[in-house]
Order: structure tokens, then sequence, then C-alpha cells
């Protein structure tokens, strides 16, 4: 688990020799991304006048352009370094994370983007406390909202600091930190300036930029075997030193009943987790109508699906082509597969074909990451300012303004915690942090959406159980499993409470969670009015009548 | 499902910015539950959930089924199809395959089943108010 976790979320290509030759081009690349998405993020901002330009880009966007930004959103580091680096290191077990992310988009697609789409306004946290009692389920689902975000983003920041200062060649302390504040500082431009408008912008950039680079490396890559996906396959395994084991599943996860159940229990959590991303659900708030969120999470299903099915060409062509010495020797949980792959197609170290491939992809990799945590940012201090400060605190005597600047305020202080706490734990585990994100999304956020949705007698004791029980219980086993303590992969080597035995907690606190929502609801009185407020939210979610 | 009692009770919290849109007045509250227990809305449910859940569960086994595979039948999973390609690598694409197929099979029944009904109930809601 550790390995094939760090190897996916912590992104750090580690392309020290290569890289440094090189860094005067990545810089220039990377400038331009930044200089570019700023202006867009400036145009944007002088288009945002009210709250729905600000939290939903005034619901403006096609479906086919928010499927792009949903793609960018989802495109994470994690998936174009880490899925590239697991499959090249450990074969097929790595391929089985592209499918389990791909996947769970139907969940989304089949019972939540539309009825969200049309009973909320905002944040998440709208749709939930719909016909339930507002401010206790709009604090529960604020809460796990920004832990959510803020334990993604953490992930995100840790991955941003390290690439960027490895890229650099900057390792020292001092450096770090600066690039890290520097990191954050454009991410919360993006968001107080441009909002939600100019957010999407900076993820359809992004994301067009993702799936042109890994395609060019897929095109490079299949030439090279003549377009031969069994030769490729074969050479791999050749190439691994593990022969057809490297092709079959196991290599991974195949040691003994353990970790196949923490397998399992991972499986569920990616394939339940994505319907329940705050930062994803969000995005469907920025189309007009439920069809064109339908519309939005097909293009984004066809656009991920299809980049999925090229990081079998990035992984088993960095197996085939670079070999697991060489990417093992740059970095030993493989996050450098994909550049040394783009180096290897282009000509190899030291031409100039390849040095080029290599600055366009690490600069494509600090794109990806700037979008999603700026995704993070927005998703977080939105929820901040509408679910608690607007209708909580002040308990729904605010002015937009007001609720506006908040959010704002929140950003800021989102991206400076995100900062503090990486520039404090940038030796942390961000593997831990990112599998706890999906895991805890799935157990506190999806029983309660669904059962919103789907349920009557759905009760607001029934939503808390839920949300807080799935929060405790997720963050809870994780703090007590073998990513935080008990070997030396873990956060505290020196310590050993690891009491749970599995990495990842989805097996015990999804279902944990919906089953809270269930008894919660059964063991109270029905909520006054539960058969006329249902009757509403059903009638809206299903015709889109009076939505936003 | 039944019709929903009137009440003349107010929602819990009147007076947030979504009061609108969270907490309809009673009168409308009650055609929201008229239109909930008219026969154009039953099947606009029964059309959505029909599909989307038996659906659901289906690709949700599918890909259990698959995960299960990998763990506790690498024999089977290993065995050749052509060259290199084994049954693993083909059940791996086959799950690429069955999620856009699902998806495009979903788009088609919403677009033929769903949209019609729910704009002319919304067309009807509009005109009522």
């Amino acid at each position: 688990m550790a390995g094939i976790s760090s190897a996916l979320h912590t992104g750090i290509p580690l392309a020290a020799g290569a890289a440094s030759e090189h860094r005067t081009l990545i810089i220039t690349l990377f400038s331009v991304f930044v200089a570019a998405t700023l202006a867009i993020t400036v145009w944007a901002g002088r288009q945002t006048k009210d709250a729905t330009d600000f939290y939903a880009g005034g619901r403006s966007f096609t479906g086919f352009q928010n499927g792009l930004a949903i793609s960018g959103d989802y495109m994470s580091a994690a998936s174009f370094l880490g899925i590239a680096g697991a499959i090249a290191l450990y074969g097929y077990d790595g391929f089985l994370y592209s499918i389990g992310f791909l996947v769970a988009w139907l969940v989304a697609l089949l019972l939540v983007a539309e009825p969200l789409r049309n009973s909320g306004r905002f944040t998440m946290a709208d749709a939930l406390a719909y016909r339930l009692k507002q401010r206790p389920v709009r604090t529960a689902a604020g809460t796990s909202t920004i832990v959510v975000s803020i334990f993604y983003l953490l992930a995100q920041m840790i991955g941003a600091g390290a690439l960027v200062a490895l890229l650099l060649g900057a390792s020292g302390e001092g450096s770090r930190r600066w690039i890290i504040g520097l990191v954050g500082l454009v991410m919360v431009l993006y968001v107080t300036i441009g909002g939600m408008k100019g957010t999407t912008w900076v993820q359809i950039v992004k994301a067009v930029l993702l799936i042109l680079g890994t395609l060019l490396i897929t095109v490079l890559v299949l030439n090279k075997v003549g377009w031969n996906v069994s030769t490729l396959l074969g050479r791999a395994a050749e190439e691994s030193g593990k022969g057809k084991a490297f092709l079959e599943p196991g290599l991974l996860y195949g040691k003994d009943g353990t970790t196949k159940l923490n397998f399992i229990s991972l499986g569920l959590a990616l394939v339940l987790g994505t319907a329940g991303l705050p930062h994803i659900l969000i995005r469907f708030y920025t189309v007009p109508t439920a069809k064109a969120a339908r519309k939005s999470v097909n293009w984004a299903i066809g656009i991920i699906g299809a980049f999925y099915l090229m990081t079998i060409a990035l992984g088993f062509g960095a197996a085939a082509l670079v070999g697991s010495k060489s990417i093992t020797a740059s970095d030993p949980s493989g996050n450098t597969a994909a550049p040394l792959l783009a180096q290897e197609v282009g000509g190899g170290a030291g031409s100039t074909g390849g040095a080029v491939l290599l600055a366009v992809i690490s600069a494509v990799a600090f794109a990806t990451i700037l979008a999603v945590v700026a995704g993070l940012t927005l998703a977080s201090s939105a929820s901040f300012a509408h679910d608690l400060w607007a209708n909580v605190i002040r308990k729904g005597k605010t002015s937009e303004k007001e609720e506006l600047l908040t959010a704002k305020c929140a950003a800021v202080v989102i991206g400076a915690v995100a900062i503090a706490l990486s520039i404090f734990a940038h030796r942390l585990n961000a593997a831990a942090v990112v599998a706890l994100a999906f895991a805890v999304a799935a157990s506190a956020n999806l029983p309660t959406i669904l059962y919103s949705l789907f349920w009557k007698r759905f009760a607001t004791q029934g939503a808390l159980w839920s949300i807080y029980g799935g929060l405790i219980s997720s963050v809870g086993l994780v703090i007590f499993s073998p990513v935080v303590s008990g070997n030396e992969k873990a956060l505290f080597p020196g310590m050993s409470f690891d009491y749970f035995p599995l990495g990842n907690p989805g097996l015990v606190s999804i279902p944990l969670g919906f089953l809270l929502g269930w008894l919660g609801s059964l063991l109270s009185e029905p909520e006054p009015d539960a058969d006329a407020k249902y009757a509403e939210l059903e009638v809206r979610s299903l015709t889109g009548h009076g939505a936003h | 499902m039944d019709t929903a009692p009137v009440t003349t009770e107010g929602p819990d919290e009147p007076d947030g910015p979504d009061a609108t849109a969270t907490a309809a007045p009673a009168g409308v509250a009650n055609r929201f539950s008229e239109v909930q227990s008219s026969a154009e809305f039953g099947e606009l449910r029964r059309a959505q959930r029909s599909f989307a859940f038996p659906l659901t569960l289906a690709f949700v086994s599918w890909y259990l089924l698959y995960v299960l595979l990998s763990n506790y039948a690498g024999d089977f999973m290993g065995s050749t199809v052509l060259g290199n390609i084994n049954v693993a690598f083909v059940l791996g694409l086959a799950q690429f395959l069955t999620t856009f197929l699902i998806a495009w099979w979903y788009s088609r029944h919403a677009a033929a089943k769903l949209d019609p009904k729910a704009e002319a109930l919304r067309a009807r809601l509009e005109a009522g108010e």
C-alpha cells in the first residue's frame, strides 16, 4: 500500500541530473503558464460581480467546457506522475488504479450530478441541508467539505513543493519554503481574483495541456513499438525483470490476506469517493441546467477515460524504454517515470529533443498541481463563507458583499494554513493524505448525499450521525493504520500504534457511514413536514423547477 | 407515493439567504405534493429509478467482481489471450468499455425518456405561478 500510494500521490519527479541542465526552459514554460492563467484570472475577475459569478462562474459554462474543467480538477499530478510510475514499477497492479478512478464517475452520472444541480445553489451543503434542519446539517457538511479539501490540498502542496524544489535543483530547506509560499500565493490569487470563473478557465487550459502532453508521449511510445500493444507489454515485462508476473495482478497487493483486503478497501474508497468530493460536486453548479450537468459528466468520462487509457502507454512505455532500474534510481516510488519517458522518447538524455520534452512534461505537471490546488481552495472557502459563516454563524443575516468578502478572506486563510502545514509537514506521506480524502468523502459525504436525494424518511439525526461518524471513523482508522506508525515507511516510523491493519479505512468506514445514516434516521422522530419537504425536493430535483 | 398532508407550519429557518430555495410557503409546498402524486410525475420517477438503480447495482458489482478476480483468481487472470495480452488486461479494458457504454446508454435513455417528461412537468409548474 505505502509503495503504490506514495507513487500515486506524491508526484515528485526527481530527474535531478537531467533536469538541472534545462532549468531555464522549464522555468520559462512554467512562467508562461502562470502569466497566461493570471491574465485569464484578471479578465474573469472583472466579470465577477455577484455571488453566482464568484461561486458558480455565473452558471455560464457549456457542458463541454465544464467537462474539460472537471477533467482538469480530477486529473491531478497523482494520476499523471503517480499512475505512470506505479505501472512502470508494479505493472498490472498500477493499472488497477486507472480503472477505479474512471468507473467512479458512473456513480456521479447516474445518481448525483443532475439532482444535485437542480436542488443546490453554491455548495454541497446546499443540497444536503435542503429538507433537513439547516444549521446543524450545514455545520456538519461544511466541516467535512473543509476537512476533505484541506487533506487533499495538503497532499498537492507537499507534492508541489517537492516537485518545484527538486526540478529547480533548490533542495535546501529555505528555497523549498520560499517555493511553497509562492505556489500558495499564485493559487490564492486565482481564487480571490478570478473566483469560480477564473478557476474554471485555469482548469480548462490545464486539462488541454495535460491531454496534449500525454497524447504526444503516447504517440511517440507506440511509434517505437510499431503500434503493437502486445510488443509493448512484452518488452515491459522483459525489462522489468519480473517476466509474465509483471502483466498479472498481485505484484503489489497479492502478498497476503491483509494486502488483498487492503486492496478491496482502497478499491471501494476510489469508486465511491469521487461522487462525494466537494470540489468536484460544486462544478455541477457552473452550468445552467441539469441536462448540461449530465453533458459535462459525459465529456469528463470521455476525456478522463482517454487519459487513463494513455497511462497504459506511459507506464508500460516507461517500463519498456526507460527500465525500472533507471526509474528507481531516480525516484524510488517511480514518480519520475513520465518525465524520464518523455526525455527518452524525445531522443534520450543529452539530446535537445529529450530536453525539450522533459521540460514540457515537467511544466505540465506544475500546471496540474497549481490548478487542482486552486479548485480545492475555492471549494473549501466557498463552503466556509456560504455554509458556516452566512448560514450558521450569521444565521442568514448577512449581505452578499459580506459573504463574498468572507469567502476571499477564507481563501487567503486556507491558503496560509496549507502553506504552513506543508512547511512543517513536508516529510508527511502525501499518499496517506489523499487516500484519506477519498475515503472520508465516501464515508462522510456520499451516504448523506444519496439518502437525502432518494430516501423520504432520512432525518437530521441520520445526516449528523453519518457525516460525523464517517468523518471520525475514517480519520481515526487512518491514525491507527500502518500508514501513520509501526514501520519504516510510516509517518512516525519510531512509534507503534498501528492497531488497524489496513492502510485504507474504506472497507470499514464507508459501510459505517451508510449504517449510521440509516440508524440515526430511524431512531429519531421523522422531520416535521417530512412529506411536503420531500415532495418539494423530489419534484425540483427531477424536473429542474425553480433551479438556481 | 402518497399525497403529503399539507401543514401550515413553516420551515425551521425561514430567514436564511436560501430561504426561498429551501423553504417554500405552505401553498407552494401543497402544489409540489400535488405534482408529486400525479401520474406523470410517477412515470418520470419510475423511468429514472428503474433505469439508474439497477444499472448502478450492476456496474458496482461488475467492478467489485473484477477487483475480487484480480485478488483471488490470479491463474485465470494470467491466462493468455493473444501474444502478451492476458485475461486481466482484457477485463481491465472491458471496464473502460462498459463505463463508456453505460454513460452513453444512460444519456440516450435520459434524452428520450426523462427530459421530455421533466420539461412538460416544469412547464406546468411554471405556468401555475
